[in-house]
């Protein structure tokens, strides 16, 4: 692109680099802080002398979690559900998206099939009627209850549906002349080429897996069974609303002054990691991901 | 080509799915006929007694009522209107960047925050804006009096709108982004001859080039005018906010399983997904019109 040099372009490009640099930091900030909090001293943290480096350097919280069991529980609770979970929704993603991307003369159920998904997305009972069928069927306290609601993740079979349209039509007729069935086509065919769509969906229900917490809060009765989001949303942010309406303003704010900063904000921090261990993963992918099929260029 | 045993298998592919929507989206929605009963818990749905459109009358005359759909509806507002400008702003700056690494940088530190959980959000916002938090410290240096941010009606929504925004802004920003390298570059090229300077390519080519995706964008965010966002406050809110903060999600929340008024709670709850599924069809509608996109 030609490009003008004139001092004016020049000054201006600099003003908007400043502008993206602090955008860039105060986002980054709170994040930042956290750790910064997490690794101080809890009197020196109290005293709000943290700012942009840990005051009084130390471990203990970090120390104190790892001898935390509920915190190690909940942490399995969640790995196991983003295990499982993501597999689920992995699993269904792909064998719905594949019948559904035939066209309707190829597979003539086809359409009543996406009205179905489509009506299932768009329409739902409500908070309360759904936690009464999870109830009856006796989900409660088990991992299920978290898996299954959400087994179907009705816009990526969509999403996943659409980029297997975007294929050449030629693979598919020339596999069907070879011989192959659909579970041979999907598997040899369709997946291989869509790996990067696929990676993208999946990272995303893995994230969203990791980061709900309100399914562990209604459908766990016992807090053994919590997540880890719900046992930290327990923890550190639910200041107990009813207990807190009984409260004078000057009660409140003792509590909030007797809250143990450094401990919650390592056991953010530590919630934190897996998120930020996947992310270069996801930043590859989802950028293209997102944009599938939106802007061709 | 549609030989028999390929359908078989086809069908075969989908019933895992169809059974388990089945049974968690279809069956709860019998559960709908709570909203005309009087339900006592523990009771059978059919055993319940029918009480007709009561739910619905006694809903208008709570008097939170009125006050939690103005929240919702502020709120969300709030938040779709900034959910536009700022990330369309904002990719309009990283436009400008040549420079690749910086453009990359600022991108991976934006995007970040998106991934994260509004519980650790939270966590993370109660701990900046506490008594002894940075921003009080902050605004201390200025001589300001320390304020409880959280437990203020003044700037609870301030705080709820700010760091939705700062959430998700950068995420906003990808679809934007791509809208942008889509621009064909000899337009620029050809304008540059002619003698425009930047301000007008910005306003004659920039701006009509990412125009179709803005309003694709505003339209589908339409239907969002009811969710002004359960999980972000429900963590963030407490009883001292509720004047300013409550919203339909979180007052059905606390109505049905906690005080279990099941009835009432989802009479609310089906009252906001009709008024919901009325503006999502309207805007599909609008977005079909304006920008030509449909979902299949």
């Amino acid at each position: 692109m030609v490009r003008s040099n004139t001092l004016t372009s020049r000054l201006v490009d600099g003003i908007i680099l400043l502008v993206l640099a602090i955008i860039a930091l105060t986002s980054l900030y709170p994040l930042w802080y956290t750790i910064a909090l997490s690794f101080s001293d809890q009197a020196a943290a109290n005293a709000g002398k943290v700012t942009i480096w840990p005051s009084g350097f130390n471990l203990t919280s970090y120390r104190i979690i790892l001898d935390d069991e509920k915190f190690f529980r909940a942490f399995g609770v969640s790995l196991k559900r983003v295990l499982i979970g993501g597999a689920v929704n992995f699993l269904l993603t792909v064998i719905m998206a594949y019948p559904l991307s035939r066209s309707a003369k190829q597979f003539p159920g086809r359409n009543i099939y996406m009205w179905f998904l489509v009506f299932c997305m768009l329409f739902s009972g409500g908070l309360i009627p759904l936690y009464i069928t999870i109830t009856t069927l006796g989900l409660q306290n088990t991992i299920w209850s978290l898996v299954l609601p959400g087994a179907v993740p009705i816009f990526n079979v969509i999403l996943i549906m659409n980029f297997f349209r975007s294929l050449p039509k030629e693979l598919d007729e020339a596999a069907v002349v070879d011989g192959a069935g659909p579970w041979y086509t999907l598997l040899r065919i369709y997946i291989p080429l869509s790996v990067p769509a696929m990676a993208t969906v999946t990272l995303f229900s893995i994230v969203g897996h990791w980061n709900s917490f309100f399914d562990g809060l209604i459908y766990m009765s016992k807090p053994q069974n919590y997540p880890l989001q719900t046992y930290i949303q327990q923890l550190v942010v639910n200041i107990t609303p009813d207990l807190m309406k009984e409260m004078t303003t000057e009660q409140l704010i003792e509590l909030m002054k007797a809250s143990n900063k450094t401990l919650n904000a390592a056991k953010l921090m530590v919630a934190m990691i897996p998120i930020l261990l996947l992310y270069p993963f996801l930043q590859r992918y989802f950028v293209h991901g997102i944009v599938l099929g939106s802007v061709k260029e | 080509m549609k030989d028999k045993k390929t359908l078989f298998h086809y069908h075969l592919m989908l019933s895992p799915g169809i059974l388990l929507l089945l049974i968690f989206s279809i069956i709860p929605m019998f559960g709908i006929a709570m909203a005309f009963q009087n339900v006592i818990p523990g009771k059978k749905i059919w055993k319940q007694e029918w009480i007709g459109w009561d739910n619905f009358t006694f809903m208008l005359q709570i008097p939170d009522i009125k006050q939690v759909v103005i929240n919702t509806v502020v709120i969300a507002t709030m938040k779709i209107t900034l959910g536009i400008i700022i990330p369309v702003t904002f990719a309009l700056l990283l436009h400008e960047v040549r420079t690749r690494w910086f453009k990359r940088t600022v991108q991976t530190i934006v995007y970040l925050p998106h991934f994260m959980s509004w519980v650790i959000l939270a966590g993370i916002m109660v701990n900046i804006f506490s008594l002894d938090g940075i921003v009080n410290q902050l605004a201390g240096l200025f001589g300001v009096e320390p304020v409880m941010f959280l437990a203020s009606n003044t700037w609870f929504r301030h705080i709820v709108v700010w760091s939705d925004v700062w959430k998700e802004f950068g995420f906003g920003t990808i679809v934007y982004l791509a809208a942008l390298t889509g621009i064909n570059p000899s337009l620029y090229e050809a304008a540059e001859i002619d003698g425009a300077n930047r301000l007008h390519k910005l306003r004659y080519i920039t701006l009509p080039g990412i125009m179709p995706t803005i309003i694709l964008l505003t339209t589908l965010s339409l239907g969002n005018v009811l969710n002004a966002g359960f999980d972000q406050i429900f963590n963030l809110y407490n009883p001292l906010v509720y004047s300013s903060g409550d919203v339909i999600d979180t007052y059905v929340y606390r109505l049905g399983l906690v005080q279990m008024q099941y009835g009432l709670a989802t009479a609310v709850g089906l009252l906001k997904s009709v008024v919901a599924i009325v503006l999502i069809a309207i805007s599909y509608r609008l977005a079909y019109t304006f920008a030509n996109y449909r979902i299949f």
